[in-house]
């Protein structure tokens, strides 16, 4: 005899409730994340990274900007779903994992909000 | 909650090399999280404005800076080689041993070349200071 009611085998998401959200947003900005990273390191190790001015200039252009708003926004959104299985393998007991899920949700929004504002001030400035 | 079934622990496995990059590929990307955390510093410290920017580059130019770059730096490339495996294994090809072995070397290979590329080109963009050990 099954205790799963037949609505929950048709929809068929397991007990977490949310199916395969988290693995495949993973696979979707780790798809995202290559040609970003990738074009960020080639085009800012062509920078002189000591000039302040040179730095400004480069960052603040709108299509450099643009992209790289979202190199931070995706490696956070990537790094938060990575930390967070770490996290969840590792941290058994309730509170503890709790809190440091948590945490590690909170470091991450504030990380893409801070990199984002950073390159925003740049470039609108 | 005790009798709930586990998974076997890791400790019944024979030891492959292809289970350490699998571990690997998961420190890098612990490390590679709190490169990010730094690179967010850094674009701080640019929108700051020039003196902060500085502060920051000369705190980047210490050995100890440089010693967790380089490791950043590996970590990255390497989660982004092991990364593309991981990737073409979702499509389900290059499940086999034998090919999974050969695809792990590669993937070595390809991580230690372009992370010694990388260190090479970013101590031309940061100047003279990245040439000696001293800030």
């Amino acid at each position: 005899m099954s205790l799963r009611t037949p609505l929950s085998k048709v929809i068929g998401r397991g007990s977490a409730g949310e199916g395969v959200g988290h693995w495949w947003m993973q696979r979707v900005t780790a798809v995202a994340l290559l040609p970003l990273t990738a074009w960020f390191v080639i085009s800012l190790l062509g920078q002189p990274l000591q000039s302040y001015d040179a730095m400004r200039g480069w960052l603040g252009q709108p299509w450099v900007a643009v992209l790289t708003i979202l190199l931070v926004f995706t490696l956070a959104w990537h790094s938060k779903l990575g930390i967070q299985v770490i996290i969840e393998d590792y941290v058994h007991g309730k509170a503890a994992k709790t809190t440091l899920l948590l945490s590690s949700t909170f470091v991450h929004v504030g990380a893409a909000v801070s990199g984002i504002f950073a390159i925003l001030s740049l470039a609108l400035s | 909650m005790n009798q709930r079934p586990l998974s076997p622990h890791l400790g019944v496995y024979k030891f492959m090399y292809t289970m350490s990059l699998s571990i690997l590929h998961r420190i890098t990307g612990g490390a590679a999280a709190v490169g990010f955390l730094l690179f967010v510093w850094w674009l701080m410290a640019l929108a700051s404005g020039p003196a902060a920017y500085a502060s920051a580059m000369s705190v980047l130019a210490t050995p100890l800076a440089k010693l967790l770059l380089v490791g950043f730096t590996f970590s990255f490339v390497y989660h982004f080689c092991n990364g593309i495996r991981h990737l073409v294994w979702d499509t389900g090809r290059g499940l086999e041993r034998a090919q999974a072995r050969r695809s792990g070397a590669v993937v070595v290979v390809a991580a230690l070349l372009l992370t010694a590329a990388t260190i090479w080109f970013a101590c031309r963009a940061f100047g003279p200071l990245a040439l000696g050990l001293a800030p």
